[in-house]
């Protein structure tokens, strides 16, 4: 079962053959029924339903304005690291406990403002660092397709809230694939936007020059709707970009024959799980009977993606969480004086994976190591932008490559930290490069859902979602057999 | 580049993380199993290459260079009362000479 999509419940709440309080309690519904709290598939760090009812009773109030907002009535799952005054924020960790942010991030109002409902704060991986959601203060959130598996991560909660059919839209946040990855895992739509195309105010900052707020759906359709609301400048976040955001459901209509879609080979490489390989396959020939023109090119840097992320990324970590220390947020233990108070504070509140990253982050940019590994790092990284460059310089309008080496794991699966990391690494370079990028499901093994991504070039999320509505329309029944 | 322990002592009050010994000593595997797939960076020729500065098409964009949108409390004078050859006289400092004497 699935929630009603999100057109559909725009349309209908706006005409008055619904209400916002009628979709609310069917969501909310069917959260009791596939066991969202904790004791089962774990999908929320924290819900208040009584909250939720109240701002949908404030819909049929606007029902009058001339122009019904573009998520009218539509519930909405957002991750536990953006900002909300009414719910706490703690990106699923310990140090964080019982926060509430006195101010609230740019997309959540803009969710507001469009008519939809804030349904709840999903689980994630602490602080976003993570790829399998098991690494939060709640415990692990379970796979909806496979509750004894992950559901991918670190945007798990969102992922599952929208595969279980709760709510047919979510805000995710993505550094490395964090949304990409468990919209593969979980069957379902995920799209990072380009770094600037949506506003960061009250998104809780891990890696700054790689973070974006990121949106699932159960379709294209829905993925498209929500990010329009979203993306677009805000002179609260002097990265967001004061470029005009296009009608991304107009690609729906658009064919995409004469569409160039690159295929670069080191993601399709011989260690590639061939079963992956034969859905790609199948994904491709559809794409080529739409006639798009199909051929392969080369990202010759994309094999050193995972060093230069996991170098980059904890170093800014490292960094920005610097500033949980007990003093002005969350959780603080006493200890020895002020130092004392702040390493009990921080060894206490932080798991573990978070403080290997900020140990990792602190090693690579300490006297005598910055060179070795930051600032190399950050020449790979000119490298791995300029392959992207110089592929969609060539003609290439979109790419195309599979979301994740694998399907989604059993829960304990990987303990090996460098092991994990390698979940990300067909999604890690859209971040290093900026670029935008999104996963739709193009089949399952085993009953296990598998990801197609697109990616395209900086500000052309429309050229990505004009691919993705096709090959969703082509593959039909097919995207979930 | 191994990481010893007391590295990870260093980097750890760095970070104003309290670590147990026994915790530290895990945490010199995990790094040098992590920083052993780091080095694979080292062999690629970066000569010449710039260091990513930023990811978007543009760079960061500059706002118009206006004033302030809220009017000031008080007006541009009250800050500065006397002017003289194009500079504004501020209030002498007991250590300074009087602007009447320069």
């Amino acid at each position: 079962m699935t929630a009603r999509c999100c057109a559909d419940v725009r349309s209908d709440t706006a005409a008055g053959r619904v209400t916002a309080a009628d979709t609310l309690t069917a969501a909310i519904d069917r959260a009791h029924d596939v066991g969202a709290g904790r004791e089962g598939l774990n999908i929320f760090a924290w819900r208040d339903d009584d909250d939720a009812r109240r701002q949908a009773a404030t819909i049929g109030d606007r029902l009058a304005d001339t122009t019904p907002g573009a998520l009218l009535g539509v519930p909405i799952a957002v991750k536990d690291n953006i900002a909300t005054r009414t719910m706490p924020t703690t990106c699923g960790s310990r140090i964080l406990e019982g926060y509430v942010s006195p101010y609230e991030a740019t997309v959540v109002r803009r969710l507001r403002e469009a008519g939809g409902i804030v349904f709840g704060k999903t689980n994630m991986d602490e602080f976003a660092m993570g790829s399998s959601t098991e690494h939060s203060a709640y415990g692990p959130t379970r796979n909806p397709i496979a509750p004894d598996r992950v559901p991918g991560g670190s945007s798990g909660g969102s992922a599952a809230a929208v595969a279980s059919g709760i709510v047919s839209i979510a805000l995710g946040s993505e550094t490395g694939g964090s949304v990409r990855q468990p919209a593969a895992f979980c069957g379902i739509v995920g799209v990072k936007p380009t770094y600037g195309r949506v506003s960061r105010f009250g998104l809780v900052a891990f890696a700054s020059s790689l973070d974006q707020v990121g949106v699932f759906g159960q379709t294209v359709d829905d993925a498209a709707r929500g990010l329009a609301v979203i993306a677009g400048h805000d002179e609260m976040d002097s990265t967001s970009a004061d470029i005009a955001v296009p009608d991304y459901t107009a690609a729906a209509s658009t064919d995409v024959k004469g569409l160039v879609v690159g295929l670069p080979k080191e993601y399709f490489p011989a260690s590639l799980d061939p079963a992956i390989r034969a859905k790609c396959d199948a994904a491709i020939a559809h794409l080529k009977a739409l006639g798009a023109t199909v051929k392969e090119v080369s990202l010759p840097h994309t094999d050193l993606a995972i060093p230069v992320y996991y170098i980059i990324a904890p170093a800014e970590a490292s960094s920005n969480l610097a500033r949980f220390d007990g003093v002005r947020y969350g959780l603080r233990i006493t200890g020895d004086g002020l130092r004392g108070m702040y390493e009990a504070t921080r060894s206490g509140g932080f798991g573990s994976e978070v403080t290997r990253r900020i140990l990792l982050g602190t090693y690579v940019l300490s006297a005598g190591y910055y060179d070795a590994y930051y600032r190399k790092a950050q020449q790979v990284r000119t490298l791995i932008a300029n392959d992207f460059r110089r592929v969609f310089d060539s003609g290439v309008h979109v790419l195309f490559t599979p979301t994740a080496p694998s399907t989604a794991f059993p829960i304990g699966a990987i303990s090996d930290p460098y092991e994990m990391y390698l979940s990300d690494i067909f999604t890690a370079t859209a971040n290093l490069a900026g670029v935008p990028a999104m996963s739709i499901p193009i089949g399952r093994i085993g009953g296990l859902p598998v990801g197609g991504q697109f990616l395209a070039t900086h500000f052309d999320e429309a050229r990505m979602f004009n691919a993705a509505y096709a090959l969703e329309r082509a593959l039909g029944a097919e995207a979930r057999a | 580049m191994a990481v010893t322990i007391d590295d990870v002592r260093h980097i750890a009050t760095l970070a104003r993380l309290g670590l147990p010994d026994a915790r530290a000593a895990s945490i010199v595997a995990e790094l040098n199993t992590i920083l052993e797939h780091m080095d694979e960076l080292a062999k690629v020729d970066t000569t010449g290459v710039e260091e990513a500065i930023g990811v978007g098409a543009e760079g960061l964009p500059v706002r118009a260079d206006k004033g302030p949108p809220f009017p000031l409390a008080r007006s541009l004078d009250a800050f500065a009362p006397s002017v003289r050859d194009g500079f504004l006289l501020v209030p002498r400092l007991s250590t300074h000479e009087s602007p009447e004497e320069a």
